[in-house]
């Protein structure tokens, strides 16, 4: 028996459709060796909480372009609190300002990441970081 | 034909010696060299890569058939390309500021850009549209709302493109009435309506009805523009977004052209003639980093359109025959990392549409991969067209680089592998079925996922990005969208509703529900309802009444 893999929900908060980002980084961590799940655009932080939960997921990852990621990321964290979620890892990225990442970390998103970062280091920190999370 | 033999012969004789020698010394960077639509670029192009060539039949004139240099006669030594910049943010007031701003800077052409909750047909005041207001765009929730971002903007002179697909025929139905109300005739207005909804599906994500009903509203657009608005464009089929959802040069010419038959065949299945709208139907490309390969894509694009519609749907209008369209420098070519390096790859970009005969260009601007461009960034990025227009020369002949052997060997191959796509396209049924299926957004999928791993693996280099990197100093110059402009539209939208007259309001969109359940044209009803003030989210919730919502089916392949 193998080590189970590392479960992943990637998920569009919002109304924004650009899923170019979230779908060739869930495509390059299932070849980095996790299990993937994709939402589909246009969710709502509660429709990814439940499908978080639902699955089982150790890591939830946004993907928004649309810049409402200052309302929709951290309602996704506090709505996973809520449900019991205290331990998935949720990590962020797309068109995000840097003046907006501490905020966004300070609100429990444990990394965002902006555009051009290579995939390997999203899998890296995903490996360093899954069930260590408060 | 002696000429040509020799050509091969000294080709023969150059490889075997001059080049010979200089490879077995030094061998070259790569075993190949590709563009991004995976063609081998050959180490030297020669008369013998052209030798098929049909000058008159391939070519042609400036003007003419199949407008392969171009579709003007004189082109930009007659008038330049339409210098046009997408731009919208916040709220009517604010972005009706920046249009004034531009517009001083020498701009000739308005381009909005509208949020979310506009695109997808929500007032601001919906729970899906917590934090999308006024984000990518400006907020419309009603006339109101578009009579101040037109306020002091004479619609009579101004053209103005505008990208919005699923409630098109709601914005058009508005700028129509704001120009009733500044007194402008519809005849005399000129611009464009995106209203292609076909890409949404595949790339971009602002769909909300079924493609069946789609398809109707569009051309009940088609219809209702060649009666009442000659100089408008009644859409503009987008390859822009199919593009920056990763596909290659090729695919974009393959399904941009894909869905542009679509819509005709579904106009002419509607009873309209197709010469009757087929001279207002646009288009939209993006323009890349690979120079020679995006010339030759809008030479080849040219030149299939205006097959298809000679041949394919026997138009017999030159104007139907024309392949006219606006250009936007890829938004994905944007590093995050040096960002001052953008404004490099948008000039070059912006010079190969210039060079492939673009009708109008937007620039990008250096800080779009953080935010919605600053005051300043947007001024470089106009600048870089005026530089280009009125310093580099090459607005001075048509199609200079027509009849290299590079570029028209290459843009006999793009022509050659995209009809080669529109051929599968045509056996699995058009594309519609082509979209229904998720073959389109498989094949961008794969693109994009190929492009991603040739950057990491370093075999396609991104100055900044993976070579030639340096420490970043975070960018934060940015424009920034206050919270504020959710509440201000929010009191603004409740002001229009406590201020209408309700009974009128409900008497429209029960008249508009009626005629989208029959076959009248929408427009007529559509008017009505907006200039009683009903709003952009009550018209799309009648409408989706009738028509019930698109679910699309998503698949990691």
């Amino acid at each position: 028996m193998g080590e189970r893999k590392i479960r992943v929900l990637i998920a569009k908060p919002g109304l924004d459709g650009h899923d170019r980002g979230a779908k060739v980084i869930a495509r390059a961590l299932r070849d980095g060796g996790m299990e993937v799940i994709y939402t589909g655009i246009r969710q709502t932080p509660e429709q990814i909480v439940a499908t978080a939960i639902q699955e089982g997921v150790d890591v939830v990852g946004l993907s928004c372009l649309s810049g409402a990621h200052n309302q929709l990321f951290p309602q996704v964290v506090e709505l996973l609190r809520k449900k019991g979620g205290d331990k998935v890892l949720v990590i962020g990225g797309g068109i995000i300002p840097y003046d907006d990442i501490p905020a966004l970390k300070k609100a429990g998103i444990g990394a965002v990441f902006q555009p051009g970062t290579p995939t390997e280091e999203i899998i890296t920190f995903i490996k360093d970081h899954v069930g260590k999370h408060q | 034909m002696k000429g040509k033999v020799n050509v091969q012969e000294e080709h023969n004789r150059w490889e075997e010696t001059t080049l010979k020698k200089v490879l077995e010394r030094s061998p070259e960077r790569r075993e190949s060299f590709k563009t991004t639509s995976d063609i081998d670029l050959k180490r030297v192009y020669t008369p013998l890569d052209v030798e098929g060539l049909d000058y008159l039949k391939e070519l042609g004139f400036p003007g003419e058939y199949p407008f392969t240099r171009g579709v003007q006669p004189t082109m930009y030594r007659g008038r330049f390309w339409t210098m046009r910049q997408y731009a919208g943010f916040a709220t009517a007031e604010e972005t009706n500021r920046r249009y004034k701003y531009l517009l001083e800077q020498g701009q000739t052409g308005l381009s909005v850009a509208f949020d979310l909750p506009t695109q997808i047909g929500y007032d601001s005041d919906h729970p899906l549209c917590t934090g999308e207001v006024g984000k990518c765009g400006v907020a419309i929730d009603s006339l109101a709302d578009m009579e101040i971002l037109f306020d002091g903007i004479p619609l009579g002179t101004v053209s103005t493109s505008m990208t919005i697909n699923a409630t098109a025929v709601i914005l058009l139905a508005m700028y129509c009435a704001v120009a009733e109300k500044q007194g402008v005739p519809l005849d005399h207005l000129r611009g464009t309506v995106q209203n292609d909804i076909l890409k949404e599906y595949a790339a971009r994500g602002t769909y909300i009805y079924p493609p069946q009903a789609s398809m109707r509203i569009i051309t009940d657009i088609f219809s209702y523009c060649k009666d009442h608005l000659p100089q408008w464009n009644s859409i503009s089929i987008s390859g822009y977004h199919i593009r920056e959802a990763g596909s290659s040069a090729v695919q974009e010419v393959a399904f941009t052209l894909a869905n542009g038959i679509a819509y005709v065949e579904a106009a002419i299945a509607a009873g309209l003639d197709v010469d009757s709208f087929a001279g207002r139907l646009s288009f939209f490309f993006g323009v890349h980093n690979n120079f020679l390969e995006e010339i030759a894509k809008f030479r080849a694009a040219r030149r299939m359109w205006a097959k298809i519609m000679r041949e394919r749907f026997g138009a017999k209008k030159p104007t139907s025959w024309m392949l006219r369209f606006h250009t936007q420098t890829a938004g994905c070519t944007l590093t995050a990392q040096q960002p001052d390096n953008n404004v490099v790859r948008v000039a070059f970009q912006a010079l190969a549409a210039v060079l492939g005969g673009t009708q109008s260009l937007h620039t990008n601007s250096r800080d779009e991969a953080f935010a919605l461009p600053s005051e300043e960034s947007v001024t470089i990025a106009l600048r870089t067209q005026q530089i280009i227009a009125h310093e580099s020369g090459v607005a001075n002949s048509i199609d200079p680089l027509g009849g290299s052997y590079a570029v028209e060997a290459l843009t006999h191959e793009i022509e050659k592998k995209a009809q080669a796509y529109i051929n599968k396209i045509d056996t699995m049924g058009g594309a519609i079925k082509a979209i229904e299926s998720g073959f389109m957004q498989g094949e961008i999928a794969d693109s994009a996922y190929q492009y991603q791993r040739e950057i990491e693996r370093k075999e396609r280099i991104l100055v900044g990005l993976n070579e030639f990197t340096r420490e970043e100093t975070p960018f934060t110059d940015i424009l920034k969208i206050s919270p504020e402009v959710e509440r201000y539209q929010k009191e603004k939208l409740n002001k229009v509703r406590g201020q209408r007259d309700p009974q009128k309001v409900k008497a429209s969109l029960d008249k508009l529900k009626k005629t989208a359940q029959g076959t009248d044209n929408l427009m007529p009803p559509l008017l009505e309802a907006v200039k009683g003030y009903a709003t952009l989210g009550e018209i799309a919730d009648a409408l989706r009444e009738i028509y019930g919502e698109y679910k699309e089916h998503t698949i990691i392949t």
